[in-house]
């Protein structure tokens, strides 16, 4: 482990929010924490940041560390470009320095245009953009986003995820997380978290063909085991049994992290 | 059975309209989704057909009449705050709802929250939260529901066992008006209503969004030049697995950019991919 964190416990009074974590951290590449609200994601974000009390395990991360919270750290009476200048001084960047740093995040955001608008009159979409160039700005060597396309138009999350991709090929370890599943396989490697648990965990691909039993697709609902998905149902058979009338399908990482939700609940 | 109609609806905060000329319908029996991205106006159209906003212009009808001289027992809402008493317990929560509109109590049992009734709803997981939310909305079975953004932050299974109950609630024969940033959830929906900046740019059934819409599927290497290239020449890109999909350029413009170092197909749009040509 470069970075990260290694069984990890964190809580909050009797409610675990983070519950035996692993998670390694690379330079040069994306992990993604999956998970819906409470599943543990800006935890795990802050716990890495240090921002937590850590229970167990370990917790390693380098001297220079930036991290965009949830709500972006945009200021709202700010322009743009203050925005930048303000975290610059922060960091005591050299103002020579500072300022190209500044014009190449500029142009690469396509923020160019907007570079006198306050931060409250951007979309959500530009915020974000914004954040995550206030966050690498003094390059650090560990970036950590905190869901930045939550409620973004499709557009925007493309426009988003390629600035990420650059900013992990500056030899950044980046960990993103984010409540779509369809962003894992964005990153190299995907964390599925549940209240607190690890649901998954590895490289897409491994963690598809780690999933235990097998998976079917029917017309209609076959009890607890089954959930409705697009226009037909899944069926999960936990042994490895046929399910009659059913065609078997190879799963999606959805379908993964719906399953061990599933095996969860029998727990 | 009761309908909503929303009218030419427009609303403007100071110079900006929130929502523009907005019109569509959602029958008994019907789930319809509002899809958008936050700031699309899927909120402020909610509050318009509750009655808790008055439209600048249009008209909001739920079963002929204006929501605002409407019998409130026919409304079931679910906020986005879920607009539970924090301090409340479940169910205190649930029986302060019931009493409100007059009606019995409904099992905390049948919807799993049994084990959590003396919880201070403060205290509760946000799924579980969000079940008692469902359920103090129905309380009352009301024949119109308005859900705004339920599946937002839900995990995939959590999200799946809410699609079901609001599909029950539909079979049941009410109108159902559900709002989603979630794409994916369009396949859910009878029919779909695609909001961009306050507009509607589409409705109707998810292969009517998608007609005959064809992208361009791109695998492979493909450098953060090249997708800037695309874009220079009027493409627009998009995510798919661990590739990517090009929308508003034909194949052989796309496959002359990335010049044979990436692999090019053209391939039906999916629903997102047909939603962004709509709104560019």
């Amino acid at each position: 482990m470069t970075w990260g964190v290694e069984g990890v416990s964190v809580s909050y009074g009797s409610t675990h929010a983070l519950d035996d974590v692993t998670l390694d951290l690379e330079p040069g590449r994306i992990a993604v924490v999956v998970g819906g609200d409470g599943a543990g994601k800006t935890t795990l974000c802050r716990t890495i940041v240090g921002l937590e009390d850590v229970g167990a395990g370990e917790v390693r991360r380098p001297e220079r560390t930036c991290f965009q919270p949830e709500t972006s750290g945009v200021w709202g009476d700010l322009s743009v470009l203050e925005n930048l200048q303000f975290v610059a001084g922060g960091y005591r960047l050299r103002i020579d320095h500072s300022r190209s740093r500044i014009e190449e995040l500029l142009e690469v955001t396509e923020l160019n245009d907007a570079r006198d608008r306050l931060g409250r009159q951007l979309s959500g979409g530009m915020r974000q953009k914004l954040g995550v160039a206030m966050a690498v700005l003094s390059e650090p060597d560990l970036l950590i986003l905190d869901e930045p396309t939550t409620g973004l138009d499709p557009v925007s999350r493309v426009e988003l995820w390629s600035f990420i991709n650059r900013s992990a090929r500056e030899d950044r370890a980046v960990l993103v997380s984010t409540t779509y599943v369809d962003e894992a396989a964005r990153g190299d490697s995907v964390l599925a978290l549940d209240e607190g648990k690890v649901l998954a965990s590895g490289s897409v691909a491994d963690t598809v063909a780690a999933m235990s039993g097998r998976l079917f697709e029917t017309g209609e609902r076959r009890g607890e085991l089954s959930w409705h998905r697009g226009e037909s149902w899944r069926v999960w058979s936990p042994d490895g049994s046929d399910v009659p009338g059913a065609r078997e399908i190879s799963p999606d990482l959805a379908d993964v992290v719906t399953v061990a939700a599933l095996a969860g609940e029998d727990r | 059975m009761t309908s909503i109609a929303a009218r030419n609806l427009t609303k403007r905060f100071g110079d900006v309209a929130a929502v523009s000329e907005l019109s569509f319908e959602v029958r008994p029996g019907e789930v319809v989704g509002l899809l958008g991205a936050n700031g699309a106006g899927k909120t402020t159209t909610m509050r318009m057909l509750l009655g808790l906003l008055e439209p600048t212009t249009g008209e909001v009808l739920i079963g002929g009449q204006s929501p605002r001289r409407i019998d409130r027992h026919v409304m079931g809402y679910v906020p986005q705050g879920l607009g539970l008493y924090r301090d409340l317990t479940v169910a205190e929560n649930l029986s302060f709802a019931a009493a409100a509109f007059g009606v019995p109590v409904p099992s905390l049992a049948e919807a799993n929250l049994g084990e959590v009734a003396d919880h201070e709803v403060g205290d509760l997981s946000l799924g579980l939260r969000r079940r008692l939310s469902f359920l103090v909305a129905r309380c009352h079975q009301p024949s119109v529901l308005i859900l705004d953004e339920p599946t937002s932050g839900v995990g995939p299974l959590g999200r799946a066992r809410l699609w079901e109950t609001i599909h029950e609630t539909a079979d049941d024969g009410a109108s159902v008006l559900v709002s989603t940033h979630y794409m994916e959830e369009a396949e859910e929906c009878h029919r779909v209503v695609l909001m961009a900046a306050g507009r509607a740019v589409a409705s109707g059934s998810v292969s009517d969004v998608i007609g005959g819409a064809r992208s361009v599927a791109v695998s492979g290497e493909v450098s953060g030049s090249a997708l800037a290239c695309i874009s220079e020449a009027g493409g627009t890109v998009l995510m798919a697995g661990d590739g990517w999909r090009v929308v508003g350029l034909d194949v052989g413009a796309v496959g002359e950019i990335v010049d044979g170092r990436a692999r090019v197909e053209e391939v039906p749009a999916s629903f997102e991919e047909a939603f962004v040509a709509l709104s560019r």
